[in-house]
């Protein structure tokens, strides 16, 4: 019999109920929680008369309405009354079910996916759920996690179980060196170029190879977060020394002997070495260049030194369309420089790259530079509050705000707009974000996908650049 | 959910056929963050001589004082009778919700919207399917009759007339059980609690530091 997969393990292992036509009920160690996909299940558990199965599996915090800029006071002085009423609503319902609650003004606020691993409520070998599509990025801990609905969220606080069919089972190989400039970010992006965005539908990817060996955790968890944007609910990275030191003494982390004991049964979170997978792709790390996505799928991405396609020259009728498409809503024409596109805003935050090293990468090409004065609104937004306050003990903050950047509070932001941070119609914003759909930063917006540092870079010059000329 | 017992209730009769999920709650209620509160907002178009907003005072807004739910006969009516093809439209789940908030446990039409019709019973509404000519003779009673009530038994699937008359229902027995034992998607999970426990105590014992 072949080994199992990191992916076959993790689900083995909590299989409560398997179901003749496959589906099964999976035990849920950890639920995160936030404003927008919480309500109605709270809700349901109040019309129903039920409670949560078990309170401690759950752990809430607001992102995707807080306000980034200076904080009046608390929930109730956030001005958009819907986004007031999510906040607010969360905070009630935490409350009411007894809920630990990371609210407006407490420093470990944050975007979920950057407070659960930083909390160290995600743990190898958990399975862990939130409703929200990038919850992937818990995999880089070794970690189960799916992205849930609304009624799922409900299923779960009742019965700490999940229904799901198992996937099929994705390697993406990546091996040899990146090379000097080339981040975590230019990685997922070139294998969601290869993939494309449904190529891993009904997959769980596991990402191995040398090049995620190398990289650090805040980086594994970048490649992880955009699993869904390469079609994938679920993405994984094998335990190592590094996630095992990650891990150690955060708040929810386990100490003493429950430690050692797990440390002990992480040491198993790999897939074997004759495990079988339904696909496996290979890259080699040395042929990735900085990425920048030119369109309106995270798929139409290049290397820094390409040019814009062609939708003449596109055999494929469908996807000619959607070229022409996406040419038209950049404001684009083909045969560009991606290099001759402006950079009129950027962002760099979102629970892709808004973690210590993301910020510490961006600061680090900013140094003694100023950004372009054809640059209209720069921000760099923390994940959380305490990568913000251990950005500001290093001094980051300075050279953002030097440089001409708004150093902001942490939330979602500019990612999906749903708070004040839009950006303008007919824009392009150069942003460390996972999506660059129609509108997804504001009505009109034109998203570029790239980088911290060529978020960075592009900033400095008005428009993108290959950051390792700066470096 | 609550389990469905046999009632009796006053009939409500809706005389329209192709009655659309907007119709049944207007898109401008969807944004809540509840699934209740929806009731006061139930066909309001038809109800009320304004446009209902999110943050209307629904007890402040004027009534179409012709529309059947508006009239004092039908008042605390628990039981839908409409035309064919009931719920129609998108697939919005307030529409239930809307419906079930208002009172209705059954809705009895000679036809439904697919997904509607799935979506009622996932949220305790009966809907019952009448050839035409029984839910016609149901309509032309209930405008005859004030105060007119029917029974409806869903353990032996029959509706019990006021002159004790009865009126035998198809339904689907796995939906049947579960509205009989109030269970929704979380109550046929719970319905394993047992296996879950042990697989939790199972997991405590051999992987302490997950609590
Ligand atoms: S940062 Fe963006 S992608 Fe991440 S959770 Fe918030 S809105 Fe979603």
């Amino acid at each position: 019999m072949a080994g199992k997969t990191l992916y076959d393990k993790l689900w083995d292992d909590h299989v409560v109920r398997q179901e003749e036509d496959g589906t099964a009920l999976i035990y849920i160690d950890r639920q995160l929680l936030h404003e927008v996909t919480s309500p109605q299940a709270f809700e349901g558990l109040r019309i129903a008369g039920r409670k949560p199965w078990r309170i401690e599996a759950n752990l809430a915090t607001c992102d995707h309405n807080v306000p980034t800029t200076e904080l009046k006071g608390g929930a109730e002085t956030i001005e958009d009354p819907i986004s007031r009423i999510q906040v607010v609503t969360l905070g009630m319902n935490t409350k009411e079910f007894g809920i630990t609650e990371f609210g407006m003004g407490d420093p470990r606020q944050g975007i979920v996916h950057v407070v659960g691993p930083e909390e160290g409520k995600t743990l190898p070998g958990s399975t862990l759920v939130c409703g929200d599509s990038h919850t992937a990025t818990h995999g880089a801990l070794g970690a189960l996690a799916h992205g849930i609905g609304t009624s799922e969220v409900e299923h779960v606080l009742a019965t700490q179980c999940l229904i799901q069919k198992k996937m099929k089972n994705m390697l993406v190989k990546v091996d040899g060196q990146l090379k000097p400039g080339v981040t975590p970010k230019d990685v997922i992006l070139a294998i969601i170029g290869k993939i494309g965005t449904a190529g891993g539908t009904g997959y769980a990817i596991e990402f191995g190879g040398q090049v995620f060996r190398d990289m650090s955790i805040e980086g594994r968890m970048t490649v992880c977060n955009m699993a869904i944007e390469g079609g994938a609910r679920v993405g994984l990275v094998a335990v190592d020394d590094k996630t095992v030191e990650y891990v150690k003494g955060r708040p929810f982390a386990p100490t003493g002997a429950n430690w050692d004991m797990a440390v002990e049964a992480w040491q198993d979170l790999h897939s074997d070495d004759d495990a079988e997978f339904d696909c496996v792709v290979e890259m080699n790390g040395a042929d990735i260049e900085p990425q920048v996505s030119w369109g309106t799928s995270p798929e139409m991405v290049l290397g820094v030194d390409g040019v814009i396609p062609d939708p003449e020259k596109e055999a494929d009728p469908v996807k000619a369309t959607s070229i022409r498409n996406a040419l038209k809503y950049m404001g684009l024409a083909a045969g560009t420089a991606i290099k001759d596109i402006p950079a009129e805003y950027i962002f760099i935050g979102s629970c892709t790259n808004s973690r210590i090293e993301d910020l510490r990468a961006a600061a680090e090409v900013l140094k003694g530079r100023k950004i372009s004065d054809k640059v209209e609104l720069a921000i760099a937004v923390p994940g959380s509050g305490l990568v913000k306050e251990q950005a500001e003990a290093e001094g980051l903050d300075k050279i953002f705000i030097e440089a001409g950047f708004e150093w902001r509070n942490p939330g979602c932001s500019m990612c999906l707009a749903m708070n004040a941070d839009r950006l303008p119609s007919g824009k392009h914003c150069a942003s460390t974000s996972n999506r660059n759909f129609e509108g997804r930063q504001g009505a009109g917006g034109r998203t570029h996908l790239v980088s911290p540092e060529m978020a960075a870079a592009a900033a400095v010059e008005g428009h993108f650049v290959d950051v390792r000329d700066m470096l | 959910m609550e389990k469905f017992t046999t009632f009796s209730a006053i009939v409500a009769p809706l005389d329209r056929a192709n009655v659309d999920t907007d119709a049944i709650i207007p898109k401008q209620f969807l944004k809540s963050i509840k699934r209740t509160g929806f009731g006061p907002n139930l066909f309001d178009e038809w109800r009320y001589e304004d446009v209902g907003q999110p943050d209307s005072d629904n007890s402040q807004r004027p009534l179409r004082k012709d529309f059947v739910l508006n009239q004092a006969r039908y008042q605390g009516a628990k039981i839908l009778l409409a035309r064919e093809n009931f719920g129609c439209g998108s697939s919005r789940e307030h529409a239930p919700w809307a419906l079930k908030d208002f009172g209705f446990d059954v809705i009895i039409s000679p036809s439904f919207a697919d997904i509607f019709f799935n979506n009622s019973f996932k949220n305790g509404i009966l809907p019952i399917i009448l050839d035409e000519k029984t839910v016609d003779d149901l309509f032309n009673e209930t405008f005859e009759t004030e105060g007119y009530e029917l029974k409806i038994n869903l353990a032996e699937q029959k509706i019990v007339k006021p002159n004790g008359d009865e009126i035998a229902f198809d339904v689907d027995s796995f939906r049947k059980h579960c509205l009989l034992n109030g269970l929704d998607d979380i109550g046929l999970t719970l319905e394993h609690a047992a296996e879950i426990e042990a697989f939790e105590a199972n997991r405590k014992a051999t992987k302490p530091w997950l609590y």
